[in-house]
């Protein structure tokens, strides 16, 4: 296995991995989110702020994932 | 295909190397200004032209802040910084998608190898402008907090000998303001430049038809970070304005 493959390899590996943890976060965040709605119908402004807040945290963990492979692969 | 993750240097004065992306961010700023001048001019009661639209934004940005700080004359403290920011960030996302960044380029240098050197690249698809507008912004957030509680009640926030429990959440505080740097910085910059590259992969996949979903996500992704990048912004400087020592503060953000 010679350096290029390895850092295609890598590079695929750490965005494929990193994805999945922020995937869950903001499936449960959104399902949260949604299900107090269904609650309370008349609080959707109010609580649909702090979702995108929360999830805008979690999908930046996948962002990390995916400079990590960028620099894997392009540096 | 060439994705460079760096951006590309197009031209120097004297010894500063001038990026494509510090170049779009001045065609955004120059974009933002002009439009401010237009649209303060000459300012009538009942608006029409550009001073509609700048009404429009101000207080749609005017509302989202009060949302946060629920007090108007903290929002009127902080709108200017804040709004900025968005405007800034939502700006350079959105001129990024524009025809012509990234495809007119004129340099095809030999260091070896052909390479061509676009132009024109978004503005935030440089690490240097978010890694700029993060510092900016934490360093402003203490600023604020120091102006609003007074310098030794806001440094006792990390520096606080009352327990040995207090002394270490003091220094992980310190360690936490640091990290939103690099969070700051990464997720805006992160999500844009993927964008970029997301757009030129699938272009060279399916040209013509293939980008026109991906130009839709581009552009809702371009605000989305603009208004999350002003949130958090929002909420820092709300944590970082509140007397924690008197316990008032209810709802914790």
């Amino acid at each position: 296995m010679d350096a290029e493959t390895m850092k295609t390899l890598a590079a695929a590996i750490a965005i494929g991995l990193g994805a999945i943890g922020p995937a869950i976060g903001i499936g449960m965040i959104g399902a949260k989110a949604v299900e107090a709605i269904g609650r309370n119908p008349e609080a959707a402004g109010k609580i649909q702020g702090p979702m995108i807040l929360t999830a805008a945290f979690a999908e930046a963990v996948a962002i990390y994932a995916l400079v990590i492979a960028l620099i894997v692969k392009f540096v | 295909m060439e994705i460079s993750l760096a951006a590309e240097k197009i031209a120097h004065i004297g010894s500063l190397p001038i990026t494509n992306s510090m170049f779009t961010s001045w065609i955004a700023t120059i974009l933002l200004v002009v439009f401010a001048i237009c649209a303060t001019r000459k300012m009538t009661l009942i608006p029409k032209g550009a001073q509609k639209v700048m009404e429009f934004i101000v207080e749609s940005l005017l509302g989202l802040v009060n949302s946060v700080f629920n007090d108007m004359k903290q929002t009127k403290r902080y709108f200017p910084f804040l709004a900025t920011i968005f405007l800034f960030i939502i700006t350079n996302n959105w001129l990024g998608l524009f025809p012509g960044v990234g495809s007119i380029g004129f340099h095809e240098i030999d260091n070896g190898k052909e390479l061509f050197v676009p132009l024109l690249r978004g503005g935030n698809a440089d690490l240097n402008t978010t890694l700029g507008l993060a510092i900016l912004t934490m360093l402003l957030v203490q600023i604020f907090g120091m102006i609003a509680i007074g310098f030794f009640k806001y440094v006792g926030r990390f520096v606080n000998f009352k327990s040995p429990i207090d002394f270490f959440v003091g220094i992980l505080e310190i360690i936490g303001e640091f990290s939103r740097v690099i969070s700051f910085s990464f997720r805006l910059f992160g999500n844009i430049f993927a964008g970029e590259v997301l757009l030129a992969v699938i272009t060279w996949l399916l040209p013509y038809v293939g980008p026109v979903p991906f130009y839709f996500l581009e552009i809702f992704v371009g605000f989305i970070q603009a208004l999350v990048f002003t949130m958090l912004a929002m909420v820092f400087i709300k944590m970082a304005i509140t007397d924690h020592s008197e316990h008032e503060e209810a709802a914790a953000h």
